[in-house]
């Protein structure tokens, strides 16, 4: 633990882990609870490892570098993902306790190991090297400091799932892209080398758009809450839908929703939410709307459903005049 | 005790007696709520995709109002607490940013210090109110209910923006107040995850299988309601419910109820001026619970 100081303090603490074996007889998952000692400056993993080394060998968990490098360690610690090594064991204790579990959104091999082959998978998916288009340059690629300063952030990414864990899509949608891979290809479409001598990438941008790519993120900010390296993926996967609309890819509900929006606001200063999914799916869309007809005469039943006749804000001038400045 | 009251689109749309109950409930507590008039939309995340600036300009305008009238914000959705908070954060961050949309904003003479205090009605009852001053006027402890807590993921994350850090009783309001009204917490893990709705025009089937999750999830832990603090959360919850269990193929059935028509019953005040016949998945059941409390 590199205790080297002398006013170290000691604490007694309940480890609790969701245990599981795949090779067992009857495979199932169990919660089991360790009780042991650990310093102040512990980290979760230290006090995982101890219990490991002093009271179950079998206890089985990934670890390699200790210092939020690697990847190796992420799990879900009280419920949110994270780095068992990143994350000090004083802070994790609620009421004498620290509760650990795999990483969600995969399967698990035993204990806190879980199976990476679909993470993988999904980083394929997007191609992870630079795609250049057009002429060759006669020397190398130029590209910028400051963009490569911007692409820092999302390189930081250590590849170690704890977004996956967390995704909240993931969780009733297997297929989604999810934010490491698509905040990965936001490492690639936001490179001046990639794409066209623009450095629009788009191709990139037509296959993310796809389904199961990057409209299908709900903005729930859970994967920003629980990278451990800032990489706010949800923030790229943002920024991806920007890129996609900026480069005309519009023909789609997800860049008509976000449009739709503006335009809305941008005439009677608040939300019109009867226009809003006519919009969004397109007006002659005639399934996608008759498919929010129950829900709609259930409402109207209910004295539930907004106006006909949407009304202005005061002084909404004021924001058309704004939105209008604001979108050239 | 007096606020700068932003009510938020749904409340005046889709919602209605989420307005009328959350009026309700602060005269009865003698809170007393100035609305915006000229406030606009906040953005709630989605315009922001297109046109980030002008979101942020849009809720500096609302703050400098706010200001104006001299009260803290006072939001009664988890979204639009989220989307303040965070234009407040970038704002409050960069004073070149501040400036620069400050410079937006002369036209209408308005001006934004670049800090305010946004505070949706859940925090308020906690932390300005005051659990002391709320219990005594409870006339209809919530007893026998049993209920679990739905924040909105715009009140939960990002944990930075939303000073969460710093007032970590945030963390827990919903379940504090289910258990301070004589009602028996029912909590699951869903309770800080996503209902759906954001995606519900854009891929329906995943949003309607998180509907049937979360609400699936505490019927079958024997739940009488679901509370949350978002009227959007609230549109697909309840709204979406019965598409969501055909697509799951069960019942489910799961009355979900707005903050303010919780603590409105708790309050003394009936279901039908809180607006609960509006529901679109009956609450007759929880009423009667109500009854024999």
């Amino acid at each position: 633990m590199g205790a080297s100081r002398e006013d170290v303090l000691i604490m007694n603490v309940t480890i609790k882990v969701k245990r599981f074996d795949a090779d067992a007889e009857k495979p199932e998952s169990y919660w089991e609870e360790f009780t042991t000692e650990v310093a102040d400056n512990a980290t979760v993993l230290d006090a995982l490892i101890q219990v490991r080394e002093d009271q179950d060998g079998t206890l089985s968990l990934r670890c390699s570098c200790r210092s939020a490098i690697c990847g190796s360690c992420a799990m879900r610690i009280n419920g949110q993902g994270g780095l068992a090594c990143k994350t000090p064991a004083v802070d994790a204790v609620i009421d004498g306790t620290i509760t650990v579990e795999p990483a969600g959104n995969m399967p698990v091999i035993k204990d806190l190991v879980t199976n990476f082959d679909g993470f993988w998978d999904k980083i394929n998916q997007v191609t992870p090297y630079l795609q250049p288009q057009g002429p060759e340059p006669e020397a190398e690629y130029i590209a910028s400091n400051e963009s490569m300063l911007h692409l820092s952030g999302v390189t930081a990414c250590i590849m170690c799932g704890s977004c996956v864990s967390d995704c909240t899509v993931l969780e009733v949608d297997p297929t989604f892209l999810g934010p490491a891979a698509l905040a990965k290809a936001y490492r690639f479409t936001a490179d001046p080398r990639d794409g066209d001598e623009d450095g629009v990438s788009l191709d990139r941008l037509k296959d993310l758009g796809q389904k199961s790519g990057m409209w299908d993120c709900t903005r729930c900010m859970a994967c920003v809450t629980a990278c451990p390296k800032g990489v706010d993926p949800m923030d790229r996967i943002m920024a991806l839908r920007e890129q996609a609309m900026d480069a005309g890819l519009t023909n789609n509900n997800g860049a008509r929703h976000a449009e739709a929006f503006v335009e809305l606001v941008g005439h009677s200063g608040s939300l019109d939410e009867l226009k809003l999914p006519v919009k969004t799916v397109g007006i002659f869309n005639v399934p996608a709307l008759l498919s929010y007809v129950p829900v709609g005469i259930r409402s109207l039943r209910r004295g539930k459903l907004p106006s006909l006749f949407h009304k202005k804000i005061e002084g909404v001038e004021n924001v058309r005049r704004l939105v209008k400045k604001l979108e050239k | 005790m007096k606020f700068a009251f932003y009510p938020g689109c749904v409340s005046r749309g889709g919602c209605p007696e989420l307005y009328s109950a959350a009026n309700l409930v602060c005269d009865k507590l003698g809170i007393e709520l100035e609305e915006m008039p000229g406030a606009s939309c906040t953005g709630a995340g989605v315009l922001q995709e297109k046109n980030r600036l002008l979101g942020d300009i849009l809720n500096a305008r609302t703050f400098a109002m706010a200001e104006k009238i001299g009260s803290p914000i006072m939001t009664i959705c988890s979204t639009c607490q989220g989307v303040m908070a965070q234009a407040r954060h970038r704002m409050n961050a960069d004073a070149d940013y501040l400036e620069e949309i400050n410079s937006h904003l002369a036209d209408e003479d308005l001006h934004f210090s670049g800090d305010i205090e946004i505070k949706h009605l859940l925090w308020v009852l906690i932390e300005d109110y005051g659990l002391e001053k709320l219990l005594p006027l409870v006339t209809k402890p919530l007893k026998g209910m049993r209920l679990s807590p739905f924040y909105g993921c715009y009140i939960v994350r990002p944990t930075e923006a939303l000073q969460t850090d710093d007032n970590p009783e945030r963390k827990v309001a919903l379940e504090t107040l289910i258990e301070a009204l004589g009602a028996t917490l029912v909590d699951f893990e869903g309770k800080t995850r996503c209902c759906g709705f954001p995606i519900l025009t854009i891929n329906p089937k995943n949003s309607m299988a998180m509907v049937a999750k979360h609400t699936a999830e505490v019927k079958d832990l024997g739940s009488d309601a679901m509370v949350t603090p978002c009227p959007l959360c609230h549109l697909n919850l309840d709204g979406f419910q019965p598409k969501a269990a055909s697509q799951a193929g069960r019942s489910i059935d799961m009355p979900i109820i707005h903050l303010p028509q919780m603590i409105g019953m708790a309050l003394g005040i009936a279901p039908k001026d809180l607006g609960m016949k509006r529901h679109i998945v009956s609450t007759q059941k929880l009423e009667l619970k109500l009854q024999e409390a």
